[in-house]
């Protein structure tokens, strides 16, 4: 699914990484930690695909099959979302699509503000929107990037909930970045820690 | 992937910047008030008995000043929230992106025009026909060009300055054109640099 050989990145004079060799296959799971400013997110940004190594070699899935979760949810603040939802279903032409996008708005408990704003949503509510996104077009990479920050603890179960059932139900390969390593750290079938 | 899907998908993008403003209501309102009070100031500005030519100048410098105004707000939602991270990674064609939001800025910019010509001819000499026709066609190649360096802005860190240092000097000709009515002349301007700017986007969204 990635493989890694030699991966760098600088911006300008300043290295963010160096010399990473991965190897991760289908149904796998990244666990990447470390402390704020070490290099994480743009690590999962080049291995979303979402920017370019600067020395090394990279082999990743192509783009539609790749789900990204960022700092920020990644959605329209004024739509709701619903409307959201169905943009994205529209843009990866999912089949379907309503009935995938009711399934996912059930799932993290967003159907009965489906028609709301997202701009009058908690953080946590918007993270739980934000993972619907990654999740609407089913992908078999998942790259998420701090994927519990803002959530509840009912958020934060829900999240769990759906770690494991890709990881032990379906083949997907997740690359996962979290400050709360404890969560995730069973499921983990190869580890990068950040100095 | 040029296409229904690519028609559709156009579609979306371009209602979905329609809806944000409906709702946001702070590009049109704004880019409204600036172009009437410009044409203002100029009434007011400019000596009684100044010539058409003239005034129409200043109509065209007012136009492409609440141009700008509007580039500088188009993609303030992907800048603010992300989101061209979660668009490029879709799998639908990434000039779909640029023409969505080019055909959303063109509709600002024909709704803030439906206000200022009247307005013009209400403050000066009245307008003709090809005058109309000469800003609907510079109309589309300042959404075209200014859609693409709108992008390319938000990449930037200096980006308030960027949009116009990187825009103005491209609506030059679109101004020469407009002031002498050479509609030929905008008509080959919006085909050549529609065309550029809709194999260009691709490349402006995809960091290095």
């Amino acid at each position: 699914m990635i493989r890694a050989r030699g991966l760098a990145k600088r911006y300008g004079d300043r290295r963010v990484f160096a010399g990473i060799d991965l190897d991760l296959a289908a149904g796998g799971f990244l666990l990447v930690t470390g402390p704020n400013g070490s290099g994480k997110t743009t690590l999962l940004r080049v291995l979303a695909g979402l920017a370019a190594q600067t020395a090394g070699e990279l082999r990743l899935p192509e783009r539609r099959l790749v789900g990204y979760l960022g700092h920020e949810p990644l959605v329209y603040r004024e739509l709701s979302p619903l409307e959201n939802l169905t943009l994205f279903g529209r843009l990866y032409r999912i089949p379907e699509r309503a009935e995938r996008v009711g399934m996912l708005l059930e799932r993290f408990g967003l159907w009965d503000v489906r028609h709301e704003r997202v701009s009058t949503f908690s953080r946590g509510m918007q993270q739980r929107l934000g993972l619907s996104r990654v999740l609407l077009h089913e992908p078999s990479l998942l790259v998420l990037d701090e994927p519990y920050n803002a959530l509840d603890r009912q958020g934060a179960e829900l999240l769990d909930g759906v770690f494991e059932e890709h990881v032990f139900g379906e083949p997907r390969t997740w690359v996962v970045a979290t400050h709360e390593p404890q969560r995730v750290e069973r499921l983990a079938t190869e580890r990068l820690a950040f100095a | 992937m040029i296409g229904g899907g690519y028609a559709a998908d156009v579609g979306a993008l371009a209602r979905k910047d329609l809806l944000l403003e409906l709702r946001a209501k702070e590009t049109l309102p704004s880019m409204l008030l600036f172009v009437i009070a410009a044409l203002t100031i100029f009434h007011f500005a400019l000596p009684h008995g100044t010539s058409h030519a003239a005034a129409l100048g200043l109509l065209w410098a007012a136009l492409i000043f609440t141009a700008l105004l509007g580039l500088t707000r188009a993609f303030v939602a992907e800048r603010e929230q992300g989101m061209f991270d979660a668009l490029v990674l879709a799998p639908c064609d990434r000039s779909a992106i640029w023409l969505g939001k080019a055909l959303a800025v063109l509709a600002f910019l024909v709704a803030a025009e439906v206000v200022a010509l009247p307005a013009f001819a209400a403050f000066f000499s009245g307008l003709d026909g090809r005058t109309v026709a000469a800003v609907a066609l510079a109309d589309v190649g300042i959404a075209t060009v200014g859609t693409l360096f709108g992008a390319m802005a938000v990449a930037g860190r200096a980006r308030e300055l960027l949009l116009p240092l990187l825009f103005l000097p491209m609506a030059i000709p679109i101004v020469v054109g407009g002031v002498g009515g050479y509609l030929w002349f905008l008509a080959l301007y919006d085909a050549i640099f529609a065309v550029l700017s809709w194999a260009a986007f691709e490349y402006v969204v995809s960091e290095t």
